[in-house]
Parts: C-alpha cells; structure tokens; sequence
C-alpha cells in the first residue's frame, strides 16, 4: 500500500530571512530581500538589484569546517547545505557515525558554483590547469550540493540532483515524496538551491527579462501582479525540508508540519504557444488539475495558492490558467500570494523557498501579504476579486495549499500541501 | 633553530588545515606520513603540493608530486628544487 508523506523538518537560506524564525517573521510582515548590488552596476547590468541572503563568515562555520571552506567559492552549495542541515536538525534528526541507509536527498540546482568555475576557467586559459586544487569538480559538478549535503549527514538511500530550471524545488519534493510513498526510503531531505551573482544572472539580464526601473528602489522592484510589473528581479538561496513516511514520523513522536497529498510534473512540450521561455497553457492546467485529482482534493477546498508569478506580463496568464484548471473565479477564487514580491525569482531555488514559506502558512495559520501590487494588474482583478491578492498578512485556519512552478524548456510542477490530519 | 626543524615546522603550519589526525599532527616527525598518520584525504594532497609552491616559490614536476608522500619525502623534493632555482 503507498506510504503517506508528511513533512516533519524545515531549513531555509532566503534573502530575507536565513533561518526559520527569520524568515517566518519576513514572510507575516512582507519584508523585503531586495538591495541594490554595486557589483552589478559596475559590471554594467541593466538590472542592479537583487536578493542574495545575508550569511556572515561567522554562520558559515556554524555549518562547514576550516577545511571545507577553504578555497571554497560554492554559493549555492553552502544556501543548500545549510538550509538542508537546519531541515534534519529541525525534524530531531541527528548525525551519526554511521551510514543512514533509509534515508538520501534530492536536493535541485541550476548551476553549481559559477564563480569557482569561473576561476577555474581563468587559472586554465593561463596554462595553469595543474594549478585548479582538489576542489574545482566537487564544488561545480551538477551534484556538488547533494553530494556535499549527503556527506555531512552520512545519507545512504538515493542521493541525486534534480534540474529543471524554476520548476527545480518544487520537483525535487515531489521526487522524494514519490520514493517514499512507494517505500524505498523513510525519509529524504528534499529541496533545492541557486547560486548569487553576475555569472548567473547575466544571461538574464542579456534576455532583457529583468526590471531596470527599480535600481534607485530595489524593495519596490518585484512587483508581481501589479500593473506596472516590468520584469523580474533576480535572487538567490536555498529551502530544505526533510519528508518521510507518516509511519516513521509517528514512530518517532517527530512534530509534522504538513502532509504531502500529491502533486503532478510535465512539460508542455514547446508546442502550441509553448517554448523554451514561455508556457504553454493547455500543460500547465492540465499539471494543475492532475495535482488536484491525484490529491484526492476539490478544488474549492484549496484555502490559498502560492503562484510561480514572477511579475511579468504572464503573470495574467497564470492567474487565468489556475482559473480555468481549478474551475474558480471571482471571490470563488481561493487567496493567491507571490513569495517573489519579497524575495525576487530565486530561480531554481524558487520553488523550494516558496514551498517552505507554503508549509508555514499551514503550519502557523496565517497567509503572508504580497508587496508592490498597490497597482493591481486590471486584467487580473477582472478575473478575481481583489481581496483574494491579500496585501497585508491574514491571520486564519489554512488547511490545503497549492504551490506551483513554471520554468524554462516549457516545464510544470504543482504540489498539495495540507495541514496534517489522522484520517 | 636547524633548516630542516625550521623546514619541518613551516610543513607543519602548511599541512595543518588537511589533517584528520590530531595526535599525528602533534607529534609530526621526519617519517610521518600525510595519507596513513595524518589522515590526509588523498585528493588533499594537490593542495598541500600548490600550497608548498606558494610557499618556496617551486614548481613541482609530476614525478616529486608523486613521491611526496611523508614529511621526509617532501623536504628532499623541497631541497632538491629550490637547489635547482
């Protein structure tokens, strides 16, 4: 019989809040991660803001040894290892000599380490190859982060990395909550994580998809749902959360967060309207709708949603796309909220930071404001009503949320969420 | 201090941030060795040869790199190429 998910540890690395309490804070007060990057601007970037979370030298040696960091230049595995060591610690997880064979990770990135590999680069155009030390692969293979992660906690199950651009996180929880409801491992740290910085964010720029009108007042930039929404900012960091079978987490008296009910993955193939940078529709309800149904759900028992909403001009075009797949409207319509306005697109760490600020809002009953839609976009308050675009934190039972994510080469996940009960 | 206490001791501060093993580190000798006593993790050992290069400004052959396995090892190959320079 499949195995019940439940959801018992949390970690997140965000840009505006590292930690839980900090970030759960963030979140019910709408505090902004954005900030103007000199570094940016002097690399003549058309967009100089962005969220890149606030992680001392001191906090890095809370996590990683002297030996670790040394020569390390690995943004993205330290948000992800942080953020998935405070996951198992949150869920009374310990470290143990030995090796875990019930439990691995999926834990999702789009690049690993741009700027060690970056140096690297530079070291072996000057014909210094032999010069590159021990570290150059580890930290910038695909799966430096879940390797490195798996290492510190002694993971013995699957220990992978997913990428599927901003779909990323959001798939990674839902390919470690499919190998635990078919039982071939008892928990998995899932998750995902991004690097910071102009190596990444270039191309963005290059794409000219990233707002410029805000470098004067970077906490006002991302302004998904607004009217005047000009593009995205860019952002940085990691979310973590350890899943495991209900049966484990009872066994052990461990605190559940949330339960996983199910969820869907797929591609719209770049057909239809679909392509490499843009959705195609007719995929995205129908990821929508198979999440709802394999949830065994209604879609008016959906209490809030947490969008993928980037502050684009397809941010209508999503809104009407959960319209027409969970059949609502109007004041039908469950509350909608864009974690993006706080924090800027975190990119393939996105949809792992989101998810985690979804589970806090079951967790602690409440469904955090969105910022910078003082303007809301007509076309969306034409097809929802307003007060379903929540602009300061609402304080009530949230039971079942939906969390989405859309990315690059045409790709969806959406996941269900749902405040644990015993059946 | 002798050059080669004096050689020993600057090995000694270089090698510190790879050793697993403490004790061996406290009692580091001529035939200590990186990989067996002090636990060295084998991949570390590049970055103890590139941080022995910073240090005497040498560039060590592949053929050294291979032999510098011990304290004893490391201080003839150091000898012989700063001898060369």
């Amino acid at each position: 019989m499949d195995k019940r998910v439940v959801i018992t540890g949390l970690g997140v690395v965000s840009p505006n809040g590292v930690g839980l309490d900090n970030f759960t804070e963030a979140l019910k007060n709408g505090t902004s991660g954005i900030e103007h990057h000199e570094a940016l601007k002097e690399l003549s970037f058309s967009c100089c803001i962005g969220g890149i979370p606030k992680v001392s030298e001191g906090l890095k040696r809370d996590y990683f040894t002297e030996l670790q960091l040394k020569n390390f230049n690995s943004s993205g595995i330290l948000y992800g290892c942080m953020a998935g060591m405070d996951a198992w610690k949150d869920a009374g997880l310990t470290v143990t000599e030995n090796t875990d064979f019930d439990s691995g990770t999926i834990f999702g990135t789009g690049t690993s380490g741009v700027e060690k590999f970056r140096e690297a680069i530079y070291k072996l155009d000057d014909n210094k190859v032999r010069r590159l030390g021990s570290t150059v692969v580890s930290q910038t293979m695909a799966s430096g982060v879940s390797a490195y992660l798996a290492g510190i906690i002694g993971l013995g199950n699957q220990v992978s990395t997913n990428s599927s651009a901003c779909t990323t996180g959001t798939e990674a929880i839902l390919m470690g909550y499919d190998r635990i409801k078919a039982g071939r491992a008892k928990r998995m740290i899932v998750g995902s994580t991004s690097d910071h910085g102009p190596y990444l964010w270039g191309g963005f720029d290059a794409m000219r998809v990233l707002t410029y009108k805000h470098n004067e007042s970077p906490e006002t930039g991302s302004r998904p749902m607004s009217a005047s929404a000009s593009g995205f900012v860019p952002g940085s960091g990691a979310g973590a959360m350890v899943i495991e079978s209900l049966e484990s987490a009872l066994q052990r008296g461990a605190k559940i967060y949330a339960e996983i009910l199910g969820g869907e993955v797929n591609s719209g193939g770049q057909r239809n309207e679909g392509s490499m940078t843009a959705p195609n529709s007719e995929a995205v309800q129908r990821c929508i709708k198979n999440a709802v149904v394999n949830s065994n759900i209604e879609a008016k028992d959906i209490d809030a949603i947490n969008g993928h909403l980037t502050a684009t001009s397809k941010d209508f075009t999503e809104i009407d796309n959960w319209s027409k797949a969970l059949n609502l409207k109007g004041s039908d319509f469950p509350y909608i909220n864009s974690l993006k306005s706080m924090v800027g697109h975190c990119l393939s760490a996105s949809g792992a930071i989101e998810s985690v600020a979804s589970v806090l809002q079951i967790h602690h009953n409440f469904i955090f404001p969105n910022i910078n839609c003082e303007d809301l976009n007509e076309q969306i308050t034409a097809l929802i009503s307003e007060y379903k675009i929540p602009q300061s934190v609402i304080e009530q039972e949230v039971n079942i949320v939906a969390k989405a994510s859309f990315g690059f080469g045409d790709v969806n996940g959406c996941i269900i969420f749902k405040k644990y009960k015993q059946k | 201090m002798s050059d080669k206490a004096q050689m020993i001791s600057e090995l000694k501060e270089i090698v510190k941030p790879y050793i697993q093993d403490e004790e061996a580190f406290e009692n580091l000798h001529e035939d200590t060795n990186f990989i067996t006593d002090l636990k060295i993790n084998s991949a570390n050992l590049i970055d103890v040869i590139l941080d022995v290069e910073d240090k005497y400004d040498i560039e060590l052959d592949n053929d050294s790199m291979d032999k510098m396995l011990s304290v004893k090892a490391a201080l003839e190959v150091i000898k012989t190429k700063i001898s060369e320079k």
